[in-house]
């Protein structure tokens, strides 16, 4: 199995090299489709090993492939883990991406630069494909800044945008910030376990649990928390939690496919993953846990809460993104690690399929994104509206969609948790069910219902977009339908992931209530009507319909009313502006007043042309010294004979 | 007997002499350079009577390096002051300050 | 007794021909008393037993640097009292200094016991050997321990030869004189002119 993991990993990375250095010689078309081939082997085998591990009864690979260096008694090397954790994940970034590749196609059909973008998006394909089958933390790391560094690269991919370049630096930095504590979470590994290596240090996990550390003195912390919570750290800016979000809704300023395959799909679950895959570490810590259910909960509401009054198609779905991301988060926090990678692999089908089909959309209205200039579309695009329909349905959770089954398991496990605070994170997540059906049907209904509100040249234009779009629409609304249902019952209720993710004893009060009292995905569905989370959502979709298509005047009247509310909500709550003001302000005026300061002052001033001036003024006044009368020189050899001679008489006496 | 102080007081008294000539006369460069004559000659005289009290001949080795280089630099002193004669037209030593800071 | 009183006699006469020297108003009659210091501490290095500098001293410095002290004060036209100003001002202060030094320097010479060891008190006075004579003695040392500044101190007072000539020679420009550097320089420009006219 080894020749066909390494298959994997490289087949996107030869397309990527090709594409990107060959790119001027292959053409267009040889771009996209050395490209989709790498990317198509991939998927392909990462089907095989799925389905070898799953159903052939495959053993779980986790072996060194290549040391890459030594030093002393550590080693660094590349190696794989592929267990149903893993294998779970590489399906699915295999698979979008795959479907996204096909989609760029039609997308990027006029772009300068089309060799390039598929370029990266293999790139980011074996990156991200490095960071899930990793089994030491270097490899995680690698993969980790790899796949930041592509969303980097494809933020900014309009390089000619000046908002393009301002957001791929912005989603940079705040990364960076994470980084920096995902960094420290993987030193303080290093030290405390002797080894980078996931199941070695996973199998000394018990012996930390109680040590403490103390970084400011008279402070003592868990060790193990202290690990947790800066690996967290880390997680919270790729997977943009609060308050590290605030690069994921500028992100879009990318190209479309870009946003559904990096910023919604795959790379911003990578914290989601790799809190599930640290979960014997996560485990032993509930000071951690309760970190990252309050830190979920909060992203899970009040960014749901800004994506409805948002006016860029984009914009919107980055925001329930978030929201989206925030739900995984707070099941992590619930110990419901299995929950959270099924709705992150829902999520991933979903979402990428409303981001494509809001691309299907921008292209047909020639890169409109405001949705203020939209309406009606349902008439010339049925192809888009109808799967858009099936990817709204289930970002919100209809019954029978795959969100429904995802969603409604995270709310059960949010519950049943015990944490310090589980019933906030319930409330949270309960009124983010009725938010998120609100803001989704409230883009669905302005989409594609309702008045058709855009010019007349580009209405005369209207139409279907072209196969290579509609075709990755369909690819993705067929499991963005189904797979929770098929899923539901090994992921949440059976023991889909083994010894993948383990859940200690004191947590898995969510897991006995679920399979007392369900059996399978039928009885889930037949008995959701006595449960909130379906009522509200469709609560939710009522309200928009009465908002948006019934009574249209009734938004603009509700935000007069709440004027200051609105006001908050279109600045997404002030965290740029004090970002700005506190962060960006902050080192710029330290940097100035450095510069000021401590450059012009301190060193040019003071120390250089200070000590001219101290030279010129100490000689400007001993140069009077010097008359260049004869005797003067003289008189001060005699006087210093004298004084030579009054040496020696004192030492003779 | 003449004793070796006596010689030594002796040539301490030329070089003060000398030293009090040069306080004196500070602004004729020709005096200065007889001063400056006097005081080699107490020094040669120190020499003279050091090696004359320990019987050893170096003394006056260095004597007579002290008369050659003496004699070059009377010499070119001299020279030096003719030359300076020529182009100012004074040996005051007042006049000679273009070397001040 | 004798050898010190003649001494005494040469020394009181050094010592009044140097005030002479310092004192006096005309610069000739100060390089005559300098001459005569010259001959009196000639007198006292043949009582110390160094004949030969002591006749190199008269033939040298009397002879000929001596000599050449009165050519220049001949020479230059100088007004004396100009450059006698300060003299009476300076006095006091000038024979301050020399007290000064005078006292320090008899304070350290003047005990007696200069060449003497602290502990022992001998002298460590020797005495040249009584067959050579100073001349042979002192040609020994210059010729083979010495020889190597002996030969540095030629070459010195052949420099200060051709100093002193090339300092003090006035000649005026009539030759004319190659100049390599200029001529290797020299650029084609600077030598040949192309015009332009018209063929007749």
């Amino acid at each position: 199995m080894k020749d066909v993991y390494l298959a994997i990993v490289l087949a996107p990375l030869a397309g990527a090299i090709i594409a990107g250095l060959g790119g001027r010689f292959i053409g267009r078309s040889g771009a996209h489709w050395v490209t989709i081939i790498g990317v198509g082997i991939s998927s392909v085998l990462s089907l095989f090993a799925w389905k070898h591990l799953m159903f052939d009864g495959g053993e779980v690979y986790n072996a060194e492939i290549y040391t890459w260096l030594k030093l002393g008694d550590l080693k660094f090397s590349v190696g794989f883990l592929v267990d149903q954790l893993s294998v779970t994940m590489m399906l699915v970034v295999s698979f979008v991406s795959w479907m996204i590749h096909i989609y760029t196609i039609g997308y990027m059909r006029d772009d300068p630069g089309y060799q390039r973008f598929f370029s990266y998006i293999s790139l980011f394909t074996f990156a991200m494909l490095m960071l899930v089958m990793s089994n030491n933390f270097v490899q995680l790391f690698f993969g980790w800044e790899a796949v930041g560094l592509v969303s980097y690269l494809l933020i900014g991919f309009w390089f000619k945008r000046e908002s393009a370049i301002f957001a791929s630096l912005k989603a940079f930095i705040v990364n960076r910030i994470g980084d920096f504590g995902f960094l420290i979470g993987i030193a303080a590994v290093l030290m405390y376990f002797n080894s980078l290596d996931y199941m070695q240090v996973f199998s000394q996990a018990g012996t930390l649990e109680n040590p403490t550390l103390s970084l400011i003195p008279g402070m003592e912390w868990s060790v193990l928390s202290f690990i947790c919570i800066c690996l967290f750290i880390g997680a919270m800016g790729k997977s943009a939690q609060v308050p590290l979000h605030v690069w994921l809704p500028d992100s879009m300023e990318g190209p479309t496919p870009i946003s559904a395959l990096i910023h919604a799909a795959t790379m911003v679950t990578a914290g989601i993953f790799m809190v599930a895959r640290m979960s014997p570490l996560y485990e032993l810590s509930e000071t951690a846990l309760s970190l990252i259910l309050l830190v979920g909960a909060v992203t899970a509401f009040f960014m749901g809460l800004l994506g409805l009054v948002q006016h860029d198609i984009k914009r919107i779905i980055a925001y329930s993104t978030l929201s989206q991301l925030g739900y995984m988060t707070v099941a992590l926090g619930a110990s419901a690690y299995s929950v959270a990678i099924f709705h992150l692999v829902t999520h991933a089908f979903f979402k990428a399929l409303l981001f494509l089909a809001a691309g299907s959309v921008i292209i047909a209205l020639h890169h409109e994104q405001d949705v203020r200039r939209m309406g009606g579309l349902y008439r010339y695009m049925p192809v888009t509206w109808f799967t858009a329909l099936i990817g709204s349905l289930a970002l919100v959770g209809f019954p029978l969609t795959s969100g429904f089954f995802s969603k409604d398991a995270i709310i059960e496990a949010v519950h049943y948790s015990q944490l310090p605070f589980a019933g906030l994170a319930y409330a949270a997540v309960l009124a983010g069910v009725f938010i998120t059906a609100l803001y989704t049907f409230r883009l669905f209904f302005l989409t594609f219902h309702g008045e058709e509100r855009m010019d007349r040249h580009t209405w005369e234009q209207l139409g279907e977009s072209p196969g290579v779009v509609t075709f990755p629409l369909f690819m993705l609304a067929i499991p963005s339908l189904v797979i929770g249902a098929y899923l539901v019952g090994p992921m949440v209720l059976g023991d889909y992931y083994k010894d993948a993710i383990s859940v200690s004893a004191g947590h898995a009060a969510w897991f006995n209530e679920m399979v007392s009292h369900y059996s399978g995905a039928f009885d889930i569905l037949v008995n959701s009507w006595k449960h909130a989370p379906v009522w509200l959502a469709l609560a939710g979709i009522f309200v928009a319909w009465l908002c948006y298509i019934r009574y249209p005047h009734w938004p603009g009247r509700i935000a007069d009313m709440s004027a200051v509310i609105y006001r908050l909500f279109v600045r997404k709550f002030y965290f740029d502006e004090v970002y700005q003001a506190v962060f960006a302000g902050g080192a710029r005026n330290a940097g100035n007043a450095l510069w000021q300061w401590g450059d012009v002052r301190a060193i040019d001033g003071f120390l250089v042309n200070g000590t001219a001036r101290a030279v010129r003024r100490f000689s400007a006044s001993i140069r009077t010294l010097q008359t260049g009368y004869l005797y003067h020189y003289a008189f001060a050899m005699i006087i210093g004979l004298l004084l030579l001679l009054a040496v020696f008489v004192h030492q003779l006496m | 007997m003449i004793e070796l102080s006596e010689v030594l007081i002796l040539a301490a008294m030329l070089f003060c002499i000398s030293v009090a000539g040069i306080f004196i006369n500070r602004k004729n460069v020709i005096i200065l350079l007889m001063c400056i004559e006097l005081m080699l000659l107490s020094v040669n005289l120190n020499f003279v009577a050091f090696s004359h009290f320990l019987g050893d001949i170096h003394g006056q080795v260095f004597v007579f390096f002290i008369l050659t280089v003496a004699a070059a630099e009377a010499a070119i002193g001299l020279a030096i002051l003719v030359v300076l004669f020529r182009n100012r037209n004074t040996i005051n030593v007042v006049d000679l300050d273009t070397l001040k800071g | 007794m004798l050898e010190q009183s003649i001494f005494y006699i040469f020394a009181a006469f050094l010592i009044f021909s140097a005030c002479m020297v310092i004192s006096v108003r005309n610069p000739v009659h100060a390089a005559l008393f300098l001459i005569l210091s010259f001959f009196c501490s000639a007198a006292i290095w043949l009582i110390l037993e160094a004949e030969f500098l002591a006749i190199a001293l008269v033939l040298v410095y009397v002879g000929a640097v001596m000599v050449l002290f009165l050519f220049v004060v001949m020479m230059l036209d100088i007004n004396i009292s100009t450059l006698r100003e300060g003299f009476s001002r300076f006095l006091p202060v000038g024979l301050l200094v020399a007290v000064l030094m005078l006292a320090a320097m008899g304070l350290i010479v003047g005990g007696g016991g200069i060449l003497s060891d602290p502990e022992t008190g001998a002298t460590g006075a020797g005495q040249f050997e009584a067959a050579a004579g100073n001349t042979r003695l002192l040609g020994k040392a210059l010729f083979t321990e010495y020889i190597y500044p002996f030969e540095v101190a030629g070459a010195i007072l052949l420099v200060a030869i051709i100093a002193a000539i090339g300092l003090t020679m006035r000649k005026p420009r009539t030759q004319r004189t190659p100049k390599p550097g200029k001529q290797v320089s020299i650029k084609r420009e600077e030598r040949v002119k192309l015009v332009n006219m018209e063929s007749e």
